[in-house]
């Protein structure tokens, strides 16, 4: 079987500072991998590559065995237009850690937007799964809500209603609790975690490492730029082998 | 520490529910209020008994045929050129935004060449361009002409001061649109071309939205500068609201009323305006809006926003 995602020897740079240094990763349909590591690890930057919001300098990533902003052409990857790029993303849902949600439009407006203007998707339809979707994430009595009107936690709940709301294949998360005030971050994680059991493919940019332990098949850890190590949640987090990996756990506090 | 502690200790004072608390005075503001209220009051009076003011003549031509048409040419040239300045600075600001180099070139030229010489000489320039341009002509460069039409019967001097004055505003224009593009946050971008959405869709349905409230003020700012730098278009010899005001004056030797009479239209369409602003910005301001953040606004939006946006 093709795993859903394929990035083989993906290397990145911005200017003479090598921020991904040959990446090689696979996620199969209905995985959940956890990307841990310290900050400017590369492990974001991996993320946005996936759905191209950064562009790599060699290597390839496959999402359902098609490129995502690139066609290959007689041994060359070419670049594709913006507008080109916006169709291989719009299976590919993305949450950020600043939610991102549009404030000028309600909770209801922000999660029909992408499957009416994207998808041209009826509006009764779109409003009928938003409106789904909402209620999945505990929101719905919150739909005409303007996003300001929210705590953290519930944008963020919101955010990914919006992200579900195109049917996407994968969801790439970047550190999606990390601007939440600790009593908010349960709520987030929870919404996550039924995902994941519904057979979401989910690629999480976390510091929750006990989230990861829970609810993730694999964790990878990535310093300097390489994936270091990578394993299932009890064997990774338990027995880590690598120097930088045993490092960052005792700093982040983990322990049995 | 021990148990016997506890979080209130003795004051010394008087038990804190004896107090009664009394807002911040203000015995000064009702001080200036008099004062203003008696100056006010001065003025209105010598408004009236001053013959100088000459109301009579006021009355006189406020309404009459020619002011009114005079006015009426004010505001055409008012829209059109603010009309024009606006959809073209957009252009512009967009362009200068671009990463190709050429068209952000041209837009920081554009801008440079607009900003940078005087209004009226635009005007002039445009007006005479048919001394330097006699023909203009359709066709391809270096190849046959298609058509061509006689300069001055394109450039009318209502055109000539339409384009002089838009064609400048599109200057400004593109600075205010741009530094309102440059505030919305590159999450915004990012977000929606993570839902799949095209730059062009992106700019439409999310940036440009939420750039426009930032843009209101100014742009109003500048269409009440142009109501009244219309004006210049008198040197073209188009009768504007100022200009037909002079050549009546010019004749009865009476500036005062007449400069009054022009000045209270003026006015009118200022205030107009900026009620117009209060409205426009209320819708763009959905879902950030702090309505009404002027005592005016509040009573002109009849409190209704204030209530929604309270948290329910």
């Amino acid at each position: 079987m093709t795993p859903l995602v394929a990035i083989r020897g993906v290397r990145k740079s911005y200017g003479a500072n090598e921020v991904l240094k040959s990446v090689d990763l696979d996620v199969d349909k209905g995985e959940v991998v956890c990307l841990i590591g310290r900050s400017g690890s590369g492990k974001t930057t991996l993320l946005r590559c996936i759905n191209h919001l950064e562009s790599v300098d060699s290597g390839i990533i496959k999402v359902d065995d098609e490129y995502v902003g690139y066609r290959e052409s007689h041994g060359t990857l070419i670049e594709l237009s913006e507008r080109k790029a916006a169709v291989n993303r719009r299976h590919i849902g993305i949450v950020f850690q600043q939610f991102n949600l549009f404030p000028h439009m309600t909770v209801l407006e922000n999660v029909i937007e992408g499957p009416l203007r994207v998808l041209k998707r009826k509006r009764a339809d779109t409003v009928a799964l938003a409106v789904d979707l909402l209620e999945r994430v505990g929101m719905a009595h919150k739909r005409d809500a303007y996003p300001r009107q929210l705590s953290g936690g519930q944008q963020q709940r919101v955010a990914i209603a919006r992200a579900l709301a195109m049917r996407p294949k994968l969801i790439l998360f970047d550190e999606p609790t990390s601007a939440l005030d600790p009593e908010l971050v349960g709520e987030v994680l929870d919404v996550m975690r039924d995902l994941a059991a519904d057979g979401m493919t989910m690629i999480v940019v976390t510091h929750e490492l006990r989230f990861a332990e829970e609810v993730a098949n694999r964790i990878v850890f990535m310093e300097d730029g390489r994936i270091v190590e990578s394993g299932a949640p009890s064997r990774l987090l338990r027995d880590p082998q690598a120097d930088g990996l045993k490092a960052f756990l005792s700093r982040s506090g983990f322990s049995n | 520490m021990s148990s016997a502690t506890t979080d209130r200790r003795e004051l010394g004072s008087a038990a804190p529910d004896t107090l009664r608390i009394v807002k911040q005075r203000h015995p000064w503001r009702w001080v200036s209020v008099v004062i203003a209220l008696l100056l006010v009051v001065r003025m209105v009076v010598s408004m009236i008994t001053n013959d100088a003011y000459r109301w009579d003549v006021f009355a006189q031509y406020m309404f009459s045929e020619a002011i009114l048409s005079g006015l009426l040419l004010t505001l055409e040239v008012t829209a059109m050129a603010m009309a024009l300045g606006i959809v073209l600075g957009v252009v512009i600001a967009v362009c200068r935004m671009s990463r190709n180099p050429i068209l952000s070139s041209f837009a920081w030229f554009y801008t440079w060449i607009f900003r940078g010489t005087p209004t009226l000489v635009q005007l002039i320039f445009f007006y005479n361009l048919s001394a330097l341009y006699p023909k203009v002509t359709l066709g391809i460069p270096f190849g046959p002409d298609l058509h061509s039409w006689p300069t001055n019967a394109l450039i009318s001097a209502m055109v000539a001061g339409v384009l002089g004055l838009g064609l400048n505003e599109a200057a400004y224009m593109s600075e205010i649109v741009r530094g309102g593009l440059l505030s919305i946050d590159r999450g915004q971008t990012e977000a929606a071309m993570g839902l799949g959405m095209t730059p062009w869709q992106t700019f439409r349905r999310i940036v440009l939205p939420q750039a426009v409230r930032v843009i209101i003020p100014p742009t109003f700012n500048n269409i009440i500068g142009m109501l009244k730098y219309s004006s210049l278009v008198s040197v073209l010899s188009l009768g504007d609201l100022l200009y037909v005001s002079e050549q009546i004056f010019s004749r009865n030797f009476q500036p005062i009323p007449l400069l009054l009479a022009a000045s209270t239209w003026y006015l009118l369409c200022t205030s107009i305006l900026m009620v117009g602003q209060i409205y426009i910005e209320r819708i763009f301001g959905k879902g950030v809006a702090r309505p009404g953040a002027t005592r005016i606004g509040r009573v002109l939006a009849g409190g209704r926003m204030v209530r929604k946006v309270v948290r329910g």
